[in-house]
């Protein structure tokens, strides 16, 4: 893996490179050439099996990380791609034509956190959420219990007593 | 497709349906009884999870996590826990790596059984499922025993286990194998020789074998097809590299063929449960030293975790912030591109009534995708 990240240090002009474990590196790729970096890994490289794609939202720093994590199944390594896009106008381009099922996590980014996949099948169909028009739910700004507040009609509590003051009533009535 | 036409009919199939796995459903058009188009509908039990995570302290998301994945919540357990120790730089105690190793093995066992019913009713072998239940019984009883719990054991704490094997435990254990063996001998006799399952489930519902990257199939799935693929091999964690065992693969994955894979993945099971139980030493740590639970500051970084569930690669990505809280927690579930993108296509052109068949064949569940 070590002369895979090499050549994709020089290739790409990657400097961020953390290395978790022996078989596990994670590099921070700009976002213009996140693609060419995804495709060069899959074609050339043996990283062919996508393991997943998610987002972290970083709301510090305004960002959305994207997160690709490869999979060589030969030499048994794993390289997580991460992107930072902007969080105001968030829009990525679509990987769904180098894996089937690239599809489907880009419909359930944009569903979760408002970020675009423009060209990728379905992507504004609603996949686990139907007719939500609110803020994306998965944001770190999302006040769930705001939501449920508002959404929710809430129940009273159930009625308590004190239980001595009941069992002398009940025992006791005419004291 | 041209629907006015009147030559198709849009049906749903689930989620109340009985030859449906958990709460998901298709919308089916059909053109006769042949399926012509389809797609997944999830939502039905979304609860948020990973949200949630992001709102509780790393303690807190311990009892949370094995909701997840109903029928085998260990594998969530280890999962998180691993990540956990990763971060912080924890090493655990080896009597409770030998204990995870077993109940990831029982719970690989038991969910098996519970799916070996579910497809041979779906051919309308009703009695298997009868069967395979007894068996899944007992061994939730000897979950019972070891953990307190029948289906969500909590057992597996970051840090460790919570407890050693009780008295007796490697005896009854090795009771409930040698019952569930001979239920697996008339198993194989009543379903795979059986001349109505072979019609119905050889040369149906195939998976070639250069779909396996483009999708990423994993597990049985693929291991039927002749790509060997088992994390506990490839990846070895806990203590599955002293295991001596080699992955069971086919060469042709079709219905028949996977669900023959996974009658064997039972009995390698039972195997490295009698290997683990002579192997390991019931004493010792079984907990590492870890911080005050309810100021535990797991360190900045992230990182992936995998293990080998019954339907394949079982994975947490994990981000820390440095705080109390975990950042994100993504689950990869081996269903989310079983259960939809592979299931969409492989099913054009099958007939109505093997639908049910072909969806048990993948194995499949919902909550992994909607987490």
């Amino acid at each position: 893996m070590k002369e895979v990240l090499k050549k994709l240090q020089t290739m790409f002009n990657i400097t961020d490179v953390e290395q978790q474990r022996e078989n596990l590196a994670f590099i921070f790729v700009a976002k213009e050439t996140a693609t060419s970096v995804i495709t060069h890994l899959k074609d050339y490289e043996g990283y062919k099996h996508l393991v997943l794609l998610t987002a972290v939202d970083w709301i510090e720093q305004n960002k959305f990380q994207l997160t690709y994590l490869l999979n060589n199944p030969e030499s048994k390594s794993d390289i997580g791609v991460k992107v930072l896009i902007d969080r105001g106008n968030s829009e990525m381009e679509s990987i769904h034509h180098l894996w089937k099922q690239a599809k489907t996590y880009q419909r359930e980014l944009r569903e979760m956190f408002g970020i675009n996949f423009p060209g990728s099948p379905k992507v504004d169909e609603p996949f686990i959420l139907e007719g939500w028009d609110g803020l994306p739910p998965y944001r770190r700004d999302f006040d769930t219990k705001k939501y449920s507040e508002e959404t929710y009609f809430p129940r009273p509590g159930r009625s308590t007593n004190d239980p001595a003051a009941y069992m002398k009533q009940k025992l006791y009535p005419n004291e | 497709m041209d629907l006015s036409s009147h030559k198709f009919l849009k049906i749903w199939h689930g989620p109340q349906h009985p030859g449906i796995t958990g709460n998901m459903s298709l919308e089916l058009t059909l053109l006769g009884d042949e399926v012509m188009d389809c797609e997944t509908h999830v939502g039905y039990l979304h609860r948020g999870f990973e949200k949630l995570m992001e709102r509780r302290k790393y303690i807190q998301c311990f009892p949370l996590v094995c909701r997840i994945a109903v029928p085998e919540p260990d594998y969530n357990e280890y999962c998180f826990a691993a990540g956990v120790e990763e971060l912080s730089g924890i090493k655990i105690p080896e009597t409770a790596e030998w204990i995870r190793t077993l109940v990831l093995e029982m719970a690989r066992l038991q969910s098996y059984l519970m799916w070996i019913g579910g497809q041979a009713g779906a051919f309308g072998q009703g009695i298997i499922g009868q069967w395979s239940n007894y068996c899944r019984d007992l061994v939730l009883d000897r979950f019972e025993e070891l953990t307190g719990g029948r289906i969500y054991h909590m057992f597996i704490i970051p840090g460790g286990v919570r407890g050693l094997l009780p008295d007796g435990f490697e005896k009854r254990m090795e009771e409930t194998l040698q019952i569930i063996e001979g239920f697996m001998k008339d198993i194989k006799r009543v379903m795979f020789d059986n001349a109505v399952f072979k019609k119905r489930s050889v040369g149906m519902g195939v998976i070639k074998k250069e779909w396996i990257n483009q999708y990423g199939i994993t597990g049985p799935n693929a291991r039927a097809a002749g790509v060997v693929l088992d994390v506990r091999k490839d990846y070895p964690y806990l203590k599955y590299n002293e295991l001596d065992f080699e992955p069971v693969s086919d060469t042709f994955s079709d219905i028949y063929n996977r669900a023959n894979v996974r009658r064997r993945d039972i009995l390698l099971s039972i195997d490295l449960i009698r290997q683990i139980l002579s192997k390991m030493d019931n004493k010792g740590d079984i907990k590492a030293m870890t911080p005050n639970v309810l100021h535990w500051k797991v360190p900045a970084g992230e990182t992936y975790i995998r293990s080998e569930c019954t339907r394949g690669e079982f994975g947490y990505y994990m981000v820390s912030d440095g705080t109390e809280y975990p950042r994100r927690v993504n689950v990869r579930g081996p269903s989310y591109t079983h259960a939809v993108s592979l299931l969409e296509d492989m099913i054009i052109n099958e007939n109505i009534a093997d639908v049910a068949g072909l969806m048990v064949s993948l194995h499949t569940y919902p909550p992994e995708i909607e987490r």
